[in-house]
């Protein structure tokens, strides 16, 4: 009973409220999967259009910050599920520092992505800003990174709200005195944060991967 | 004086589960980066992104718990990836199919 305070009227159980929590992140998340499925589907009709300019665009591509990135994201996932298993045995301080790092592990990455749209700046490699290719491959290149600079853009803004919404979290870690409420809350931003990491991975093998064998 | 002086603040340690995920993850990470130098002509890509649904399959099993999770709770999050293939199923074969 101590839990009731937690509950919202409408709700009969706190076991009730996390599974209606769970299941409304879920379906938010089948819209995000839909939205960048868009995108993906996008990119893989144009690169079966243009292989070899995908190829070529993918070596113009930053390798080592794409793996450094991602190691960033996985890294901050890890951390993120660790602060959920530490609020739910009631260690706050491990829960507050591990939202913590994983907020500055986020803030890395797009730090990074900064300094990686900043050199395809310099090289012309941004469309309708400064493109300048030429060539026969030079029109899927262009194509290539309109899908590069649009998905990474709307991922980067998943990545900023989730930095939000864990800031949050964190901040609420030690204060709180609805536990319970606090645990089915930080799950569900949890599921955000590991979807945002999720799109990344495949982000990575379509941007990063392709062309470095030739 | 000396029984009330206990520490007070023990490290907390996640379990071994996630940090396994997390090493897997990180293993995974590097080796499509070593295969996607490997000369293996049309079976870069595949290979690329069987990678990558393994990575992400760890992540939403683990790290998003649902290998913890009941049915309804799965289904919802297995609808969106349904529809990811139906959208991708019926956009890519006209492309794929014409000769």
């Amino acid at each position: 009973m101590s839990d009731s305070q937690d509950i919202a009227e409408h709700l009969a159980t706190s076991a009730q409220r996390d599974e209606v929590l769970e299941l409304g992140m879920w379906t938010f998340l089948s819209t995000e999967v839909l939205l960048f499925g868009g995108l993906i589907l996008s990119y893989f009709v144009y690169r079966h259009a243009d292989p070899q300019a995908f190829l070529a665009a993918g070596r113009e591509t930053r390798i080592v910050i794409g793996t450094v990135n991602t190691a960033l994201l996985l890294t901050s996932s890890f951390c993120v599920a660790a602060a959920l298993q530490a609020a739910e045995q009631g260690a706050r301080r491990a829960t507050r520092t591990l939202l913590g790092i994983a907020i500055l592990l986020g803030l890395g990455f797009l730090g990074l992505k900064g300094v990686e749209y900043l050199g395809e700046y310099r090289e012309h490699l941004v469309p309708g800003v400064n493109f300048a290719r030429t060539g026969q491959d030079a029109h899927g290149i262009e194509l290539f990174f309109i899908f590069y600079f649009i998905a990474t853009l709307l991922h980067g803004v998943h990545v900023v709200a989730g930095i939000g919404v864990l800031a949050v979290f964190a901040a609420m870690a030690t204060a709180t005195t609805a536990r319970s409420r606090y645990i089915a809350g930080l799950r569900t931003a949890a599921l955000y944060w590991h979807f945002v990491d999720l799109v990344w991975i495949f982000l990575f093998a379509l941007i990063y991967l392709p062309g470095r064998s030739s | 004086m000396s029984e009330i002086r206990r520490p007070e603040r023990r490290l907390w340690r996640p379990f071994v589960d996630l940090v396994l995920c997390w090493i897997g993850l990180l293993a995974l990470l590097g080796l499509t980066v070593t295969l996607s130098y490997q000369p293996l002509a049309s079976f870069n890509f595949p290979v690329a992104m069987t990678i990558a649904t393994i990575k992400a399959g760890l992540v939403a099993a683990i790290f998003m718990e649902l290998r913890h999770r009941s049915g309804i709770i799965r289904a919802f999050a297995a609808a969106g990836f349904f529809w990811l293939a139906i959208l991708l199923w019926l956009g890519l074969m006209d492309f794929l199919t014409r000769v």
